[in-house]
């Protein structure tokens, strides 16, 4: 079984080496008609750029992104100066350099990888998969018994901050910072997932579809992980489920097969304000210009958010968004699960915590509102601040750094759920409902509670779970995505995940269960 | 300002400290030779199985004590001097006090075995024992085989813990089925299929005789009553604790086989009081023992005496019995009293009921003529404490509590509930012809009736 394992490791490093290789490698060779079709398709104007690419870059080989990139973003930029400087101003080209290497890289890929998707596929995702899996399903028999078993987490690399888990902190923030600010360098990556794009939306693959597969296929992966660890546990083998199925056909399937109906990409389950973006104009003229299935959409988005979510949490708590329904959460609870233990429970990250949140919620919401008062003013200013530079900020910062790079890169340091915890405006509303008026709650048996804080260490959201467990108090908190995992961990049975009556959900217990004093004689006391 | 000294920085006295903080404003001061701070004792198992970190068995974070205006002082206490009330420390060094309080905890059983003081030769309770440990058993390799002697929790939970390293174990139980003193047979013996499912060598019936020496003083071999000689590199004692009060056989503090105390934890001398494991009532409350080495009644002690001292006296008085334990993947909670056949009484009888293929089973204990509800042992099943403890109060009969028992479930979502088999067994075995009445939020959450209990209904 060990050797299945190490054999299932070596395939996957490979599949894996093989993938970070990609990027830097490759031929691209861009034929003058394919330009031309560029140039038509991105109305490009300057004469400048056109005529430098045309001398220095079509018809010539370029080997890898590496080469070919400065080419196209160094004429971009010489154009535009010269443009500025001459005040031809509709010259100018907007769309980025990087970008635009990614556009010419796209259509112009020549070598052995843009003509051998499928194998490429394989020797990439297929032996990542095939690797991860041989690494995974060996434990049905290594874990020994079912239950909870976090044997070794603390004395492995991987899982308590070693080298393993500082390379995959580097690899996954490398990967991020790629995705959002080099996309020219996914351009390969692209060509792998093409077969898969085309048959689902019927356009090759951009590089937020290799982001949107990659996700899929990564939280398919580390659920199986999760339905092993967690085979005792019907709650999370459900969640587990659940949250997959979300992914993938709600945030993956169905807005590739809309574009494929000529309907706009929407994802369903992505509610404001985690969906920041759904009031921008673009978003909104978009769906406005959609006809039924635009208008449908936009009340839908409203419902979801004004009506749904606080009426679901209600009933169910956070949990049903957080941990059953959400993509980061999906993320999070599977890829994320093995550094869970990493969240810190001090009160200083509670504090931070409660700040940040609330910040970028703040932020959302009035971003917000300067963006429809933009929207339906049509002026470009709220009180002299342009609206377009608050949402660029908006999307720098919080959507694709805070997000993206250290929501998910810093995993193995900081926990899995770095985002959630501490940036999700999503989650800070939903907390708010979660807190005051709410049927959930986590009850605790404080009795049996032996404060040997196995649930506080698992608590993902850095919550003190013993010290509401040892004191005997129920444990309404914002931040509780109810995960369940408090609950698996302990060794007493003393928590347990409730959605009951709203009465008694708060109970701060003076005395403790066990403890019999006559409560009259102890109030008259007082 | 009055002056509490506390003895001891486990569960009792650091409750009792906590307390005495919240209701007052006396000068604390903690001593403790384990330890810098506070720590779950129950938790260090997890540490070896790199469940967790040192610092995540520690309930507070370390500015807690500074911020509480509680002083620790790191020192082994010597003697306790009544008279001028004073403690003499290891080194020398003296404490005075206004308030003296006794929560030395308990220590190993040993026994006398020949070679109980060799190397690699330990028991689990103390930070020492777990830093022991790591160095005689760090893996396989340089730990072959363990032998672990004691059928008792700690015992198992060792056996747990080794066996997470994948390291062999052998446990010699004195009993003919593991902790059957306190377990009823059929428990008993679906631990003792469990242990053995875990590939722990269980031998029962088995005792020590002797731990063999290697020529540097190391243990190396066993010999058992058996006849076997068992070769191994460590030897786990765990049978049993006593209370850890050495330091006060000439304080002249009454001593049984822990400090005496009154129900107010009060010891024969003024001012003086003990509580948590090393406390001795003079006469068992209830049907408890005089000396309970349990987490929870630790915990108890701490907060009434924390009431007794800052002026309002109240009396130790611990509920219906109640205690958990996690035996391997099994967990285990009991509410009220069930009894091992060995220990039981004439007027007892137990209903069982076991899982056809899981590790789950239940046995409720209830009196033979009244039918009166006397408690629940449940294995796989978790329970919910406040209805047993109501039902306890109210002095229900089992009848009715085996038809509410939907109440009482506390499973997470989705697991499957055994409820409606364990009644058809329990009508087919009782001559009943109850149904389960489904769970009702109204009956969990309506007030308990303690003041008048309720006859069985």
């Amino acid at each position: 079984m060990k050797a299945i394992q190490n054999i299932g490791l070596v395939i996957f490093l490979i599949g894996l080496a093989i993938f970070a290789a990609v990027p830097v490698l490759g031929t691209y060779k861009l034929d003058q008609n394919t330009f031309d079709e560029i140039v038509k398709e991105k109305n490009i104007k300057s004469d400048v750029f056109i005529q430098s690419i045309n001398q220095n870059v079509v018809g010539k080989d370029f080997n890898g992104m590496l080469s070919l990139s400065p080419a196209i973003s160094s004429a971009l930029d010489a154009a535009n100066s010269q443009h500025r400087k001459n005040k031809e101003y509709k010259k100018v080209i907007y769309t980025s350099g990087h970008d635009m290497a990614a556009l010419v890289g796209k259509k112009s890929g020549a070598g052995f990888i843009a003509q051998n998707k499928g194998l490429m596929w394989f020797l990439t995702f297929g032996l990542g998969i095939i690797g991860a899996l041989m690494f995974i399903l060996p434990n049905v028999v290594l874990l020994g018994k079912k239950g909870i078993k976090n044997d070794g987490i603390y004395h492995e690399s991987a899982t308590n901050r070693g080298w393993i888990a500082w390379m995959v902190f580097v690899f996954l923030v490398s990967f991020y910072l790629v995705l959002y600010f080099r996309p020219e360098f996914a351009v390969n990556w692209t060509f792998l997932v093409d077969p898969i794009s085309e048959s689902l939306s019927g356009n090759p693959a951009g590089h937020w579809f290799v982001y949107g597969f990659m996700y899929c296929t990564v939280m398919t992966v580390m659920a199986v992980r999760m339905y092993i660890k967690y085979r005792h546990n019907v709650y999370q083998v459900v969640r587990t489920t659940s949250v997959l199925f979300f992914q993938i056909v709600f945030a993956f399937l169905i807005p590739e097969i809309m574009v494929r109906l000529q309907m706009p990409y929407y994802d369903f389950k992505n509610a404001f304000p985690l969906d920041y973006d759904f009031f921008f104009q673009w978003n909104l003229k978009s769906l406005l210009d959609s006809g039924g299935i635009g208008l449908f959409i936009l009340v839908w988005g409203v419902v979801l958010t004004l009506v749904i979510v606080p009426v679901m949490v209600y009933f169910f708590g956070k949990r049903w968004y957080c941990s059953w329904v959400c993509g980061c959460g999906g993320l999070a609870e599977t890829l994320g699960d093995p550094y869970r233990q990493h969240s810190s429970k001090s009160l200083f990250s509670w504090k931070v915590e409660r700040w940040l949140i609330h910040g970028v919620l703040l932020f959302a919401v009035v971003m917000t509102g300067m963006t429809l008062y933009s929207f339906f003013t049509e002026s470009g200013t709220v009180l002299g601040i342009k609206t377009q530079s608050v949402q660029n900020t908006y999307s720098l910062l919080i959507g694709a750094i805070f997000a993206g790079v250290i929501g998910t890169g810093f995993y193995p340091i900081f926990g899995n759920r770095v985002w959630c915890r501490f940036g999700c405006p999503l989650a800070a509303y939903l907390g708010f409902v979660q807190r005051f008026k709410s049927r959930f709650r986590i009850t605790t048996n404080g009795g049996q509670c032996i404060s040997c804080g196995n649930c506080s260490t698992y608590c993902e959201q850095g919550i003190d779970v013993r010290a509401y467990a040892q004191k005997g108090e129920n444990i309404v908190r914002s931040s509780c995505v109810g995960c369940g995992v408090c609950s698996a961990v302990c060794p007493r049975g003393v928590l347990k995940l409730e959605n009951g009556p709203e009465e008694g959900r708060i109970n701060p217990t003076e005395v403790l269960l066990g403890n019999d004093v006559n409560l009259m004689e102890l109030v008259n006391k007082k | 300002m009055e002056h509490i000294v506390i003895i001891g920085n486990g569960i009792s006295g650091v409750t009792a400290a906590r307390h005495i903080r919240k209701l007052s404003d006396k000068k604390i001061t903690i001593v403790s030779a384990e330890t810098n701070y506070f720590f779950s004792r129950t938790a260090l198992m997890y540490v070896y199985m790199g469940h967790m970190k040192f610092e995540h068995t520690q309930p507070y974070e370390n500015w807690f004590w500074k911020k509480n205006r509680i002083e620790l002082l790191k020192g082994f206490v010597t003697s306790v001097n009544h008279e001028d009330k004073t403690l003499i420390l290891a080194e020398g060094k003296e404490l005075t006090y206004d308030k003296l309080i006794i929560a030395t905890g308990s220590k190993p059983n040993k026994f006398g075995w020949p070679g109980q003081d060799l190397k690699g030769v330990q028991g689990l309770y103390s930070k020492q024992d777990l830093d022991q440990i790591e160095e005689n058993a760090p893996n396989k390799e340089v730990c072959n085989r363990a032998v672990i002697v004691g059928g008792g929790l700690i015992g198992i939970e060792l056996a747990e813990m080794l066996r997470s390293r994948k390291i062999p174990v052998t446990f010699l139980v004195r009993e003919n089925s593991f902790w059957n003193g306190v377990l009823p047979s059929g428990e008993s013996e679906m631990i003792n299929e469990h242990i053995l499912e875990h590939h722990i060598d269980l031998k029962l019936e088995t005792n020590l005789v002797e731990i063999l020496s290697d020529e540097n003083g190391r243990a190396k071999a066993i010999t058992t009553d058996k006849g076997e000689t068992i070769e191994c590199n460590v030897v786990g004692l765990t049978a049993g604790v006593t209370p850890n009060i050495d330091f006060l056989k000439d304080s002249g503090i009454e001593l049984g086989r822990g400090v005496k105390v009154n129900r107010l934890l009060e010891t024969n001398i003024k001012d003086i009081y003990a509580i948590g494991d090393c406390a001795e009532q003079h006469e068992g409350i209830g049907n408890r023992r005089p000396i309970e080495a349990v987490w929870y009644t630790g915990r108890m002690m701490g907060e009434t005496l924390a009431q007794t001292i800052c002026g309002k006296p109240r009396e130790y008085n611990p509920g219906h019995w109640f205690n958990s334990a996690k035996f391997l993947d099994i967990e285990y909670q009991t509410y009220g009293w069930v009894f091992s056949e060995r220990i039981k009484k004439e007027h007892e009888n137990h209903f069982h009921w076991r899982h056809a293929s899981e590790k789950i089973c239940i046995t409720v204990a209830y009196d033979k003529d009244s039918k009166k509800f006397l408690g629940i042992n449940t294995f796989g099943i978790r329970m919910r404490h406040e209805m047993f403890d109501r039902w306890l109060t109210e002095e229900r009969g089992v009848d009715y509590v085996m038809e509410y028992l939907k109440d009482a479930n506390f499973d997470p979502e989705f697991y499957s509930h055994y409820e409606e088999k364990i009644l058809s067994k329990y009508n087919s075995v009782m001559n009943t012809n109850l149904s389960p009445k489904k769970k009702s939020w109204k009956r969990i959450f309506s007030k308990p009736t303690r003041s008048e209990p309720v006859r069985q209904s």
